[in-house]
């Protein structure tokens, strides 16, 4: 196909044609709202697929595509572009956004039935698509950031879309301001890139990466992983994804679970130059993502509300993309196949807790499951399908996408080779348990469920099929994708003219690797079973040990950050007050004082007798005289 | 010719005259003493006028005349004004300007 790159621009427009249209229409498309959303997600998704098509047909070297639409700042030297850059690893991003999106769509026609502003929910859902297809289109740091504020913007919005409920508002503006930190990081960067390369478009600024110092390029990939780390909710600006839970469930699978918080990974490996040539930088990449993947993990075998503990998995998950990223060349690949196949099940995951919600009269403490697998079946298959797949059973997607990445951690080589190995073959043991924990109390065991504020009992039932539909979908890809990709190396050869590829040599042999990954993962699955399966389950939880409580409060995140931030920062204040009241303020009120005290005594000069005028007169001429006649004198 | 005596007259009247300002109350005296002031300074004008031959000082002396005169215009209606408004001559009691 001829012109194929006029195409591109259509992938943002369709969704942001939605938002204005649905946020613009008002009341008169409450009826229609949401089929026009998601019409026009699907639209984007379908010319994602003419693009893919066109895009196979075309030899590796020759696949990306260029499309230059206006000149948005040019003022001398600076130059900004709105244009956008289709290659394989956008191209990659493009399908999983408007794939899952089109499905989360879908999902939350049914979802949101009920809710009366659902035609606002699906016009953020399309702003959403919009800021995160311009996010990973353009083809320079700065229409990136566009989009990366979008995303941050959209995220904001759609966590408190509910924000009658308090705790949702506060989640809502704790997300805000935990990725402003992280967003301050990458506008810092693109300023640096700006001095340093004089442009900010990903060709040049990537392309010049051999001719600028290494202390420069460090600096850079500090800042772009500060941004990662903000966007990606890696330790520490973690915080925020826990609570970001109060939004709705389709928000929680499409932006917080496979989408928005993938965007660090994608800004890592497409700067990849930048790190590839900045050896310090990788290795506080790899440091952020291995101590996230098990904080992540740790936190998830805590939680009892079904969605934080799926959001302490997205945390780990994400971690393990961070560090295979960190990783170089070796892992770039295995970064973007985890994400895409984590994608997959973990938009199912959140979409089947959403559909048990839906059942359960919106309970989401998992303690008040049990039982569900006989009343929702289609969710209970699609569920455990995903609950498979993240596990890294063998066979289904994560085990290959997570099984690479534990051998690339491992051909790192040297002891930093062997640390980062052992941390992702223990996240793997934890996540085998954290899901089969949840998995557990779920679907199986006797019902524990109590009665809602009512007073009533909730009755479960499968959700309907606009729901049920988008979880199956997902649960195909949770199934095959990653024995696609992994066919002959497929995604590696498709990803490589992006993101370079080598073979990484482990110490270990892939055999022993793969054998430590599925005999962790049993370990996990054992040790779940034997807590959660064989006694039951206390509806109240139990006081637990230290690690629990410690686990349940997220790893005391927020308590460090009270007192080392929000307690720190109130002392500087403070302490910067009281310098300014005593000292600033005290030089300035001192000299005023005395002054004023000065003249208060030269004033009693001026007691209005003329006669104490006259003698001062007198006086002051005597010495005058005197004083003349003296140096006359001499 | 010798000034001297003339300038021991100058020095007396004006001893007497800054005298009568600083200690007397009444407007009207206090007026009348800064004119001696300004009488000795012309006597003293006129002596060494006198003394150096030429009129330098005689013509300074007119002068201070006029001035003398305009100022007795001015200060004679201040001080009957205030009186009018204070039945008062009193230095003293128009002790107003002041902080």
């Amino acid at each position: 196909m001829d012109n194929a790159e006029n195409l591109i621009a259509l992938l943002v427009a369709a969704p942001l044609l939605g938002a204005a249209v649905l946020l613009v229409g008002g009341r008169r498309l409450d009826r229609t709202g949401h089929w026009i959303g998601t019409a026009l997600a699907a639209v984007s998704f379908v010319v994602a697929v003419v693009l893919f098509a066109d895009m196979l047909g075309r030899p590796g070297d020759d696949r990306t595509l260029y499309q230059h639409l206006f000149s948005w700042i040019p003022v001398g030297g600076f130059q900004a572009d709105i244009a956008f850059q289709l290659d394989q690893l956008s191209m990659t991003f493009v399908l999983l956004i408007t794939g899952v999106g089109s499905l989360i769509h879908l999902y939350s026609v049914g979802y949101m039935e009920h809710d009366e502003r659902r035609r606002r929910f699906f016009g953020y859902l399309n702003l959403f698509l919009a800021a995160m297809l311009l996010l990973v289109l353009a083809d320079n740091y700065l229409l990136l950031y566009v989009g990366w504020e979008g995303v941050g913007l959209a995220s904001y919005l759609l966590i408190g879309f509910w924000q009658h409920k308090p705790s949702a508002a506060t989640a809502a503006k704790k997300a805000f301001l935990v990725n402003r930190v992280g967003d301050m990081g990458l506008s810092i960067a693109i300023m640096l890139m700006f001095t340093t390369f004089g442009t900010f478009a990903f060709g040049p600024v990537l392309g010049a990466t051999g001719e600028t110092s290494e202390g420069t390029l460090t600096a850079l990939g500090l800042l772009l992983l500060l941004a990662a780390c903000g966007k990606s909710a890696q330790v520490p600006l973690q915080s925020w994804l826990g609570d970001a839970m109060e939004g709705p469930t389709p928000v929680s699978a499409l932006i917080h679970a496979a989408t928005m918080v993938t965007a660090g990974v994608y800004l890592i490996t497409r700067s990849g130059a930048i790190f590839n040539a900045a050896p310090d930088a990788q290795l506080a990449v790899v440091t952020v993502g291995a101590v996230t993947l098990l904080f992540g993990a740790i936190v998830g075998c805590a939680k009892d509300d079904i969605k934080k503990a799926l959001a302490g998995s997205t945390m780990s998950q994400i971690g393990y993309m961070i560090l295979a990223a960190g990783l170089g060349p070796i892992g770039y690949a295995f970064a973007i196949m985890h994400l895409v196949t984590h994608g997959f099940f973990k938009a199912g995951l959140f979409l089947g807790a959403g559909s048990v919600m839906h059942g359960m009269n919106d309970e989401v403490d998992m303690r008040k499951y049990g039982g569900l697998r006989k009343y929702m079946p289609i969710t209970f298959v699609t569920f455990g399908l995903g609950y498979l797949a993240i596990i890294g059973f063998p066979g289904l997607s994560g085990f290959f996408s997570k099984d690479k990445i534990i051998e690339a951690a491992f051909a790192k080589g040297g002891t930093e080779g062997w640390i980062l190995g052992g941390a992702a073959l223990l996240g793997a043991a934890i996540t085998a348990f954290y899901m089969t924990r949840v998995m557990l109390m779920t679907f199986f065991g006797e019902k524990r469920w109590q009665p809602d504020d009512k007073g009533e009992l909730p009755h479960p039932h499968e959700s309907p099929r606009t729901m049920t539909i988008p979880m199956i979908v997902l649960a195909f890809g949770s199934v095959f994708a990653g024995g696609l990709f992994s066919w002959h190396e497929s995604f590696v050869k498709w990803l490589e003219p992006v993101t370079s590829f080598e073979h990484g040599h482990s110490p270990l042999s892939a055999a022993t690797v793969t054998t430590a990954t599925v005999a962790v993962m049993v370990l996990g699955v054992a040790l779940a079973y034997l807590q959660y399966g064989r006694r039951p389950v206390p509806v109240t939880p139990p006081r637990g040990s230290l690690l629990t409580r410690a686990a349940r409060r997220d790893l005391l995140q927020d308590d460090f950050n009270h007192v080392v931030l929000v307690r720190g920062g109130e002392h500087l204040t403070r302490s910067l007050v009281y310098v300014d009241h005593s000292l600033v303020d005290g030089v300035v009120n001192g000299t005023a004082a005395s002054f004023g005290g000065l003249s208060g005594r030269l004033r009693k000069l001026q007691n209005g007798y003329a006669r104490t005028y006259a003698v001062t007169m007198f006086g002051g001429t005597a010495v005058l005289i005197a004083a003349t006649l003296l140096m006359r004198a001499v | 010719m010798n000034p001297v005596n003339y300038l021991y007259l100058a020095a007396l009247l004006f001893t007497i005259g800054a005298a009568g300002v600083l200690i007397r109350r009444n407007a009207i005296v206090v007026f009348m003493c800064i004119e001696l002031m300004l009488n000795a300074c012309n006597l003293a004008l006129v002596a060494f006028s006198r003394m150096h031959g030429n009129l330098d000082g005689q013509i300074i002396a007119f002068f201070t005349m006029v001035v003398a005169a305009a100022e007795v215009v001015v200060g004679l209606a201040i001080i009957v004004s205030l009186f009018r408004s204070r039945h008062s001559a009193s230095v003293d009691d128009a002790s107003l300007m002041k902080l």
